[in-house]
């Protein structure tokens, strides 16, 4: 080898280490950058309107403490009927109908929020299924969907199931041994709870709940749409209204702080304090228990389960019932539906592949970094960022890019623009969550092969890479592509009649009322969200490859 | 730079190395031609050296010579090695064929003279008319013989061989080494192997160094290690 | 304000393009118009404005809807000065005063026809072109005996209410201003009592009406012209207004020339348009206002015949310079 290609060599080893940290560098540079520019709008905007102080604003504090009340309740019902129904299933783990089950209860996790809301309406408005029954019982007694009331039940529905789950897998995590010796002791049900049970879920179930209030309190479309007035609103409710409705930098700015700091704070503590959730969500076999036969837990088991399907269940079951006799041809028919679909479809797609994209680029460099430099603390502190969107929630970033923008043009012609710019950084911890572990493995098999025979980066996508990762690139893309399409969030700020999407049609229909109307709108959205993922799914993944 | 005429062919001079708590410091030198075993425990550093060697892993201190050439900052694939590891030599999606042909060219883009080379090599390692099987097809003996087609057509001048066969039974292990030790002086390689299993080796008077700790503790002729163990470490390894 | 509710109209040919769209790439001869958007539902009086104008300008009419009045106003102030918009429609008289010194519109500077309208108007940047009483609009079959006024809705009722929000729709602001008027400085303790009997406060008229056909409650912040629609179109006679002692709030919807308009003449042309006998004649039975040219022949048959009684009425200068700090109190005591 000459000395030339030695230095040669030495130039691309060199830039092979820049190689390495760019992706993941432009992907944090593009994340702080879009946080920076919308935080420095909001700062900005307001200082330009002198007025009242913002801190005594009594308003604001109303907000905060129904933001903090039905985060902390929806947070506590969730988990609460999570446990008997999770346990009801892990003592349950096999009786006919379960597998199904354990899906159902997945179903509220990728439904669109704007319909899940509009099931509830249906469900438990006025003249809703519930009140109707009541009415038939006798009873005078309303519930009203309007209100804290609608708000806890719609968190409880999408909520509990996600509880059930994370719950179901901490019960997997119970040494069979315990079981044993459950057993050998003739434990019964309650000795079985104290003993084995309580120990494990007093341990997760803080982590889950701390994740549930999170989502609660960062709530927006089921607050906006159910909560019936102006003490109804979570913080990201009333940013919008502060934008929208009052032009109230100042208010929204506080609003802002006050959310973030919060969120922040609770990341912290899930992050230091509470046992990690388990990801997975692999239901294993769990080991005999000897107070799985007696006829009174039997009966109990499937009083929870019942109620945990019928949670689910009843919305669903309400919507499809006005969807099968609501004016599907006339609904079917509107040119602005379609043109809304089209636009949602649009939105989605480019939101999805932008969040895969990131999410790739920020893997491949945390892969670098733990793969061939060893460094895995830096690794893991990469992949983490990709969740600082759960500190600075959509509309927040949203109502910064509108300020900014104003200054140069009109922020809502380029409304779907920041949609889709908002959407793929919700996306992007989706992406990564589902990224990560596939091409670790594949990083640790065959990174030094790669290396070895000199491959570069294109020949490595081409005949590694993709082969062996288009099914979880597929399932990521899937993923992104129907949460960002079925998002009903930051485009309520930009939303006009050019601009509309979807899940904005949808919360019209459901806001004047249209109720048969918007149940075919929501029909069609859950048709076109499973198409277009199990498209992506098949076209995308293809066949099996490993 | 003219060659340089010493017929060292690996090179190893204050080479340091952390991994986790252990440091490692390695010197050694191999002769070009040289058929070297690896020996020692797991976790005392035998894999590092050969990664340090192939450029996987970059020492904080110390230099890397191969074939006269110092490596510092030489990428894995520019330099004149070939590493066969124990798993994952070859990628499961693709053919025997491309597997090998990619030691050709890493973008697989072959020319017909290449392609033939490819099926020389296999045809060389016993492998003629598996072409198009995917590796798991294959036997594990198989796979191994695919992945040493490929460094024979990347014609590096030295093999490092990571416990390739550890994982094939005894017969087919001690067949794979034979083919190797039969290979290398054919090819003129210079050939480091990390292995458990000395009773393997047909000859005995080849050369072995010993590594415990991240340190080379006993280097000579297997016959002379194992007949007066001159460290308390290896007279442990070898069960005395 | 017109009943049947919205549905937006030709956003087809906006599919791929918005993404990527631009403002101001319009043609000279395009003229938009920012509306509230129950004014462009298919039921509104939008589109014959749009075809009787059309016919006589040589242009486009574009129709850009916004959930309801008062967030026009807002939705303006946003876009600032690179808003599209030609024309402002549908802001009211309580707003006017604001969005004058918002600079929001700029004068018309137009001979205005002799007005029928309750009050005098004088004013040089707006255009009123319907206007209307404020009223609970209720379902007789579910409630016997509404209220016979304001105090007694707040102070002696139990009936439930939908309401818009001052902050987004002009029928909110209008029952913040009206109570307001009955109550002077006691306005936050009588929306703290009232509170807890309203059902849902929704950011538009439609929202509210849309609930209130529902069921979802017995009576619903409206418009004394309100029940005619179902007379009139439904042939339904179940609606009816409540009348309050106390007076009712009145609405004068107005219409501006956009500051930030490249074509004022044309928007001025669409102003005198909107006070033609042609488009007069069409409010009532579209928008469901009174006119603010009466017809030679009178109201049409079943329409709520024009109040004798004096309106209620803040000057527009009061509600700019009171409208947040009332608004603030609004929330205040919402959120007890």
């Amino acid at each position: 080898m000459a000395n030339s290609d030695v230095a040669l060599a030495t130039a691309r080893s060199k830039s092979g280490a820049i190689g390495g940290l760019l992706p993941g560098g432009l992907v944090i540079g593009l994340l702080a950058g879009l946080v920076a520019v919308s935080v420095v709008g909001l700062l900005l905007a307001a200082s330009e309107r002198t007025g009242r102080s913002i801190w005594t604003d009594p308003y604001l504090w109303a907000v905060l403490r129904f933001t903090i009340l039905q985060a902390s309740l929806s947070a506590l019902i969730s988990v609460a009927l999570a446990i008997p129904v999770a346990r009801a299933l892990a003592r349950r783990p096999d009786f006919f109908g379960r597998s199904l089950l354990v899906r159902i209860l997945g179903v509220p996790m990728v439904l669109p929020t704007i319909v899940g809301v509009l099931g509830m309406v249906i469900l438990l408005g006025r003249n809703g299924w519930l009140n109707q029954g009541l009415e038939g019982l006798g009873f005078s007694g309303q519930i009203n969907v309007y209100g804290l009331s609608g708000i806890l039940i719609a968190h409880v529905f999408f909520n509990m199931p996600f509880a059930t789950r994370l719950l179901l897998s901490g019960w997997t995590t119970i040494p069979s041994e315990h079981w044993r010796l459950a057993s050998q002791f003739g434990f019964n049900s309650g000795q079985i709870f104290r003993l084995i049970e309580w120990p494990m879920i007093r341990e997760v179930a803080p982590g889950i709940a701390g994740v549930i209030f999170l989502l609660c309190f960062t709530s927006f479309a089921i607050v906006l749409t159910l909560g019936g007035g102006p003490p109804n609103a979570t913080l990201e409710v009333a940013i919008y209204q502060a934008l929208r409705f009052d032009f109230d930098l100042q208010r929204l700015l506080a609003l802002a702080l006050l959310q973030v700091v919060i969120c922040a704070g609770v990341m912290a503590m899930l992050t230091f304090w509470a046992r990690p959730v388990a990801t997975d969500m692999a239901l294993h076999a769990i080991h005999d228990r000897p107070d799985r036969v007696r006829v009174l837990a039997r009966a109990v088991d499937g009083f929870w389960l019942a109620l945990g399907a019928l949670i689910v269940l009843a919305p669903l079951a309400a919507l499809g019932s006005r969807f099968v006799t609501g004016p599907i041809f006339k609904v079917l028919s509107e040119e602005a539906v379609w043109a809304a679909a089209v636009r949602s479809l649009a939105v989605g797609l480019t939101a999805g592949c932008i969040s895969v994209v990131l999410g790739w680029g920020l893997l491949s460099t945390a892969r670098w970094l733990a793969v061939r430099r060893g460094k895995l603390w830096a690794a893991r502190a990469l992949e983490t960022t990709a969740s600082l969107s759960l500190v600075t929630p959509p509309l927040m970033l949203g109502a910064g890019l509108f300020l900014v923008l104003r200054t140069f043009t009109d922020p809502f012609a380029l409304g779907l623009i920041i949609v889709v710019v908002v959407n793929a950084m919700m996306g992007l911890p989706f992406a990564v969550r589902i990224l990560n572990p596939p091409m670790a493995q594949v990083a640790r098999r065959y990174d030094r092969l790669v290396q070895g025979l000199g491959m570069n980066p294109i020949d490595r996508f081409r005949l590694v890479d993709w082969p062996l990762l288009r099914r979880p690139l597929a399932l990521a893309l899937g993923l992104t592509v129907a949460l960002s399409f079925g998002d009903f969030g930051v485009i309520a700020l930009f939303g006009t009649g050019q601009t509309e999407t979807l899940p904005m049609v949808l919360y019209q229909r459901i806001g004047t009322y249209r109720i048969g109307e918007a149940a075919v709108v929501g029909g069609l959205l859950i048709g076109l969200c499973i198409t277009v993922f199990a498209i992506i799914d098949r076209g995308v993944g293809g066949r099996a490859t490993r | 730079m003219p060659r340089d005429r010493t017929t060292t062919a690996i090179r190893v001079d204050g080479v340091t190395f952390r991994y986790e708590e252990m440091t490692m410091r390695f010197d050694l030198k191999i002769a070009e031609g040289d058929f070297v075993m690896v020996l020692g425990p797991s976790g005392a550093g035998k894999s590092t050296l050969l990664s340090l060697i192939a450029g996987f892993d970059r020492p904080l201190d110390g230099t890397i010579t191969l074939m006269g050439q110092e490596m510092t900052g030489v990428a894995p694939a520019d330099r004149p090695v070939t590493t066969l590891f124990q798993e994952g030599n070859l990628f499961p999606h693709l053919t025997v064929a491309q597997n090998v042909g990619l030691g050709i060219h890493p973008g697989l883009k072959l020319n017909k003279n290449q392609h033939a080379q490819v099926s020389q090599a296999l045809d060389q390692m016993g492998l003629a008319g598996l072409e198009t099987r995917l590796p798991r097809a294959l036997s594990g003996g198989e796979r191994q013989r695919v992945a040493l087609a490929r460094s024979l057509v990347r014609n590096r001048p030295i093999l490092l061989l990571d416990e390739p066969f550890a994982a094939l039974d005894p017969g087919r292990r001690r067949e794979m080494t034979d083919l190797v030790s039969d290979l290398a002086p054919e090819r003129g390689l210079t050939v480091m192997m990390v292995s458990h299993q000395l009773e393997e080796v047909r000859d005995r008077s080849m050369r072995a160094l010993f590594i415990h700790d991240g340190q080379v503790v006993a280097d000579g002729a297997i016959n002379d290690l194992v007949s007066s163990p001159t460290s308390s470490e290896l007279r442990s390894y070898l069960g005395h | 304000m017109q009943l049947p509710l919205l549905s937006v109209r030709r956003p087809w040919h906006f599919a791929f393009g918005t993404l990527l769209a631009w403002p101001g790439l319009a043609a000279a001869q395009d003229l938009t118009v920012y509306t509230y958007s129950s004014f462009i539902s298919e039921w509104g009086p939008g589109p014959i404005a749009e075809e009787l104008f059309e016919a006589q300008c040589d242009c486009d009419l574009e129709f850009v809807g916004v959930d309801d009045g008062v967030a026009l106003l807002s939705r303006l102030r946003l876009e600032g000065g690179s808003s599209p918009a030609d024309v402002v429609l549908g802001l009211d008289l309580n707003l006017v005063a604001e969005a004058i010194a918002d600079r929001i519109v700029v004068p018309h500077g137009l001979e205005l026809p002799p007005l029928d309208l309750p009050i005098e108007w004088t004013d040089e940047y707006f255009v009123p072109y319907d206007w209307g009483n404020f009223a609970f609009v209720y379902d007789t079959e579910a409630l016997e005996f509404p209220p016979s006024s304001l105090r007694d809705l707040v102070e002696n009722s139990d009936v439930e209410i939908l309401i818009q929000d001052p902050r987004t729709s002009t029928p909110g602001l209008g029952l913040l201003l009206w109570l307001r008027q009955v109550y002077g400085e006691a306005a936050p303790g009588a929306w703290a009592q009232l509170q807890p009997r309203i059902v849902a406060v929704t950011s538009g008229w439609s929202e509210a009406y849309g609930m209130f056909l529902e069921g979802e409650a017995p009576m619903v912040l409206s418009y004394t012209t309100s029940p005619a629609y179902h007379r009139i179109a439904e042939q339904v006679d179940r609606y009816a207004a409540g009348e309050f002692s106390e007076g009712h709030y009145t609405q004068v919807e107005v219409a501006g020339i956009s500051s930030t308009s490249d074509n004022p003449e044309l928007a001025g042309e669409f102003l005198m348009f909107l006070l033609s006998p042609e488009f007069q004649a069409a409010i009532p039975t579209t928008n469901w206002m009174y006119p603010v040219r009466l017809p030679p022949e009178g109201l049409p048959d079943g329409f709520t015949p024009v109040p004798e009684s004096a309106a209620l009425l803040y000057p527009s200068e009061t509600v700019r310079d009171n409208r947040q700090a009332w608004i603030d109190e609004w929330l205040t005591a919402m959120s007890r």
